[in-house]
C-alpha cells in the first residue's frame, strides 16, 4: 500500500493533538502557570482514577468468576449488557445514576423508609461511583477473558489431583490480568470530563479536564489551560506506560460465551450474589433512564429536534472522518502511525477545540465553527478505539490473502477495494457504530463554544439540568440514548449484512 | 528458460542454495523432506522472498528485483487461492486485470475458461458454494487467464483426497503444460511425480539440486531421495 495517505493522517492527528496545544500555548504568550486550585485538580484526578480503577477491578473479580463457571438463563444477555456502557452517552448514564443514587432517587427512598438520612450523589464519591458504573463492565470482560483463557485441561488436571484451583490456576491468572485491567481503567478515568462536570466540581472534585473547561469558559485563561493540558498529556503518558508494562489486555476480544468446566462444589450462592448485585448495579440506572425519561417525553423542550439533527450530523461527519483516518493509519503501520493512533487518548478535547478556534479565528467566527470543530475533535478522540478494532482486522486480511493479492498485482486502491474493505466489513461497521455513539454522547468542545442556536443533545441536557429542569432533561436523555443506540445498531448491522464468507 | 544463478536464500539458521536452469516446457516436481525448503524455493522464484545473493532470470531477463506480479510467473499456494468474499467471476477478473474491471469481452473470456476447467456457468458463485475440487478448478482457471509462461504450484491440491488430487494434476498438466508453459510443482507423493513430471528437483541439506529426468531418477534414486522415499 502507498504510505502517503497514512502520512497525511498522522500529520493531521499530530496537528490536532500537539499542534492545537501548541497554538493555545502560543496564544497565551507562553505565560504558563498553575494555581493552587490546579494542583488540587491534578491530585484529585490521579487519586479518583486510581480509586475508580481499584474498585472496578476488585468488584469485577467475583462477577467474572461467577460468569466464568456458571451457566444460567440470561448469561448471554448479561455478557452483552457488559458491552453497553461503552456506547452509552456519559451524560445519559449520569441521569440514570441520579435516578438511583440522587436526591429523591431509589436509594434515598429506601434509606428514608429505614429512617436513615439522605446521601448525596454529588461530590468525589459521585464521580467515583459513575466511573465504577462505566468501567466495572470493562473490568469484568477483561478478567472474564483471563478466566476463559485458562485451558480446560488444567482444570481437569487440578480436579484429578484434588489440587486447590484458586491458588494453582486462578491467582496466577489474576496476577497476570488484573494489573492490565487496572491500568486501562486508570487511563480512561484520567481524562474524565462530563462526569466531573455534572457530579463533581468544587475544590474537592475537579478533574484536570474540568479545570481546563473552567479556565477556558470563565476566565479565558489560555496559559492555564495549556499547562493543564500538558499535565494531562504527562499523566496519560505515564498511565500508557503502565498499561504497556502491565501487558495491555485485549479489550475488544470476542468469544466470552464459553463456560469454564468446573468440578468443585459450593460457592453457588456467592456467585449468584455477585452476579445479582452487579446486574442490579448496572441495570437499575438504565431502568431509571427509561422510567424518568418516558414522562419527560410528554414535555420535550423546544429546539430538541434541531439539536438532534445537529448531533446526528456531527456524529456522521466524525464517523466518516474517523474511518478514513484510521484506515490510512492502520494501512501505513510503523511507529509514527501507531503513535498517532494512541495520542488522542491523552489529549484534551477542550484544548483541541480551543486550539482549532485560535487557528481558524482569522477565517471564521467561533459560532459558525462550533459544529465542524466538534466533529473534528470527536473524530480524533474516537480514533484510538477505531484503530484498536481495525488494526487487527487489516492485519488478518493481509496475513490470509495478502500473498494472493500481491501475486495478482493488487495495489493501492484496487487492493483496498478487492481485498481489505470486503474483509474488514464487520469490524468496520462496529468501529463506525462505536464512533457514532461516542460522538453522539460527547460533551466537550461544544460546551465551550456553542451559542444558543448550536446546542447538541448532550449540551441541551446539561443546560436543562443546570436549570433544574430534570424531567425535561430525562426526556432528552431518552431521545439521545435511542438515537445513539440506533446509529450504533445501523452501522453494526450494515457491517454484518451480506457478510457471506 | 528459468535460470537460477548462484541463488542463496537465508532465513535465520535456514539456508538454501541453487544454481541451475530449467528447460522450457518442463513439468518439474520439487521433492524432498519436510522443512527442506521446497516452498521457500518457490517463494524466492515467485518474488515473495529476496535472496541474499544470486539471480533469478527468465529468458535472460533478470527478475530478482521485480515484485511478484511483474514476473512472468503465476503461483498457486497451499490455500487461500481465491478471495472468499468475491464471486468466481470477480476472482478470475482480477487475474486479467488487477483493477478488476469487467466488460462484455472479459466476461466471455472468463466463461470460456470456466467451461474449459469444467465449471460451466458457475461464475456467479462464491468459493464457499463450491466443493474443494471445484475451488481448485477455479484457481487453475485464473492461472490460465493470467497466461504466464511459468506456473508454480505449491501443493494447491494437498487438501484434496488422492483421487481428486490426481484428477487436478492431470487437469493442470493438460490445460497448463499443454500450451508450452513451464510447470514447477512441490510434491510429497512420488506417484504424482511419476504420473506427470518430466523432471525432478531434489531439495535437501541446504541445496536444491539441478533438475534431473524423472524416470531414471525414480527408478534408481540417489541416497538422499531413497531415504526420503523410504525405499
Amino acid at each position: 500500500m502507498a504510505r502517503w495517505p497514512g502520512g497525511i493522517a498522522a500529520g493531521l492527528v499530530l496537528a490536532l493533538t500537539l499542534g492545537t496545544l501548541g497554538a493555545v500555548a502560543w496564544r497565551a504568550g507562553f505565560a504558563l502557570r498553575l494555581g493552587p486550585a490546579d494542583l488540587s485538580a491534578i491530585w484529585f484526578t490521579t487519586w479518583q482514577a486510581a480509586l475508580s480503577a481499584a474498585l472496578s477491578v476488585a468488584f469485577a473479580v467475583p462477577v467474572a468468576r461467577a460468569l466464568a463457571r456458571r451457566r444460567f438463563a440470561g448469561r448471554g444477555a448479561l455478557v452483552t449488557l457488559l458491552g453497553a456502557p461503552f456506547i452509552l452517552p456519559v451524560i445519559v448514564a449520569v441521569i440514570g445514576l441520579i435516578g438511583v443514587f440522587g436526591r429523591g432517587g431509589l436509594l434515598n427512598d429506601a434509606l428514608g423508609l429505614a429512617g436513615l438520612g439522605p446521601v448525596s450523589v454529588y461530590g468525589w464519591h459521585g464521580v467515583v461511583l459513575a466511573h465504577v458504573f462505566f468501567n466495572l463492565p470493562l473490568a469484568v470482560r477483561l478478567i472474564l477473558q483471563g478466566w476463559i483463557a485458562i485451558p480446560a485441561e488444567r482444570f481437569r488436571l487440578a480436579a484429578s489431583l484434588g489440587a486447590p484451583v484458586g491458588r494453582l490456576l486462578e491467582w496466577p491468572m489474576l496476577r497476570a490480568v488484573a494489573p492490565g485491567a487496572f491500568a486501562v481503567i486508570f487511563l480512561i478515568c484520567l481524562t474524565s470530563f462530563a462526569v466531573a462536570l455534572t457530579l463533581g466540581g468544587g475544590p474537592r472534585a475537579t478533574t484536570v479536564e474540568l479545570a481546563i473547561y473552567q479556565s477556558l469558559r470563565f476566565d479565558f485563561d489560555l496559559g492555564r489551560a495549556s499547562v493543564l493540558a500538558m499535565v494531562q498529556f504527562g499523566l496519560c503518558a505515564a498511565a500508557a506506560l503502565m498499561v504497556q508494562a502491565a501487558g495491555a489486555p485485549e479489550t475488544l476480544g470476542a468469544g466470552l460465551d464459553r463456560v469454564v468446566e468446573r468440578f468443585e462444589t459450593g460457592g453457588r450462592w456467592r456467585d449468584a450474589g455477585a452476579v445479582g448485585l452487579a446486574a442490579l448495579f448496572l441495570m437499575a440506572p438504565l431502568a431509571m433512564i427509561v422510567a424518568r425519561g418516558v414522562p419527560g417525553l410528554l414535555d420535550l423542550p423546544g429546539g430538541l429536534w434541531a439539536a438532534a439533527l445537529r448531533s446526528v450530523s456531527v456524529a456522521l461527519g466524525a464517523t466518516a472522518l474517523t474511518l478514513v483516518l484510521t484506515l490510512a493509519l492502520v494501512l501505513r503501520d510503523g511507529t509514527l502511525a501507531r503513535l498517532s493512533a494512541l495520542l488522542p487518548l491523552a489529549a484534551s478535547s477542550l484544548v483541541m477545540g480551543t486550539g482549532l478556534f485560535i487557528v481558524l479565528y482569522p477565517l471564521a467566527s467561533p459560532r459558525d465553527l462550533a459544529l465542524p470543530v466538534t466533529a473534528l475533535a470527536n473524530a480524533a478522540m474516537a480514533l484510538p478505539f477505531a484503530a484498536r478494532v481495525l488494526g487487527p482486522a487489516v492485519a488478518q486480511a493481509e496475513a490470509a490473502h495478502g500473498r494472493l493479492a500481491t501475486s495478482l498485482g493488487l495495489r493501492g486502491w484496487a487492493r483496498l477495494r478487492w481485498l481489505i474493505l470486503p474483509r474488514i466489513r464487520r469490524p468496520m461497521g462496529f468501529a463506525a457504530g462505536l464512533t457514532a455513539a461516542l460522538s453522539m454522547g460527547d460533551l466537550g468542545v461544544i460546551a465551550l463554544f456553542a451559542g444558543d442556536g448550536e446546542a447538541t443533545l448532550p449540551l441541551l441536557m446539561v443546560r436543562l439540568m443546570s436549570a433544574y429542569r430534570m424531567e425535561q432533561a430525562a426526556g432528552v436523555a431518552l431521545v439521545l440514548l435511542a438515537l445513539s443506540l440506533a446509529l450504533f445498531w445501523i452501522f453494526d448491522r450494515g457491517g454484518r449484512a451480506d457478510a457471506a464468507a | 528458460m528459468l535460470r537460477l544463478e548462484g541463488l542463496e536464500i537465508r532465513q535465520g539458521d535456514f539456508a538454501l542454495d541453487a544454481d541451475w536452469a530449467l528447460a522450457d516446457g518442463s513439468v518439474c516436481a520439487v521433492m524432498g523432506p519436510s522443512g527442506g525448503g521446497k516452498s521457500t524455493l518457490l517463494a524466492a522464484i515467485a518474488g515473495f522472498l529476496a535472496p541474499r545473493a544470486g539471480r533469478v532470470s527468465w529468458d535472460g531477463r533478470d527478475l530478482t528485483a521485480l515484485p511478484p506480479a511483474a514476473r512472468p510467473i503465476s503461483i498457486l499456494f497451499q490455500d487461500n487461492n481465491l478471495f472468499p468474499h468475491l464471486t468466481v467471476e470477480r476472482n478470475l477478473a482480477l487475474g486479467i486485470d488487477p483493477k478488476g474491471r469487467l466488460d462484455a469481452a472479459r466476461r466471455r473470456e472468463i466463461e470460456a475458461v470456466l467451461d474449459r476447467v469444467g465449471l460451466h456457468a458457475m461464475g456467479a458463485r462464491r468459493p464457499a458454494a463450491l466443493s474443494g475440487g471445484q475451488q481448485s478448478r477455479a484457481a487453475l482457471a485464473r492461472v490460465l487467464l493470467m497466461d504466464r509462461p511459468l506456473v508454480l504450484l505449491d501443493e494447491p491440491f494437498a487438501a484434496l483426497g488422492p483421487g481428486l488430487r490426481m484428477e487436478m494434476l492431470d487437469l493442470a498438466r493438460e490445460v497448463l503444460a499443454g500450451e508450452g508453459r513451464t510447470l514447477m510443482m512441490v510434491s510429497h507423493a512420488p506417484e504424482d511425480a511419476a504420473r506427470i513430471a518430466s523432471d525432478i528437483v531434489l531439495v535437501d541439506a541446504g541445496r536444491a539440486a539441478a533438475p534431473a529426468p524423472a524416470g531414471p531418477l525414480l527408478e534408481t534414486p540417489p541416497p538422499a531421495l531413497r531415504a526420503y522415499l523410504g525405499r
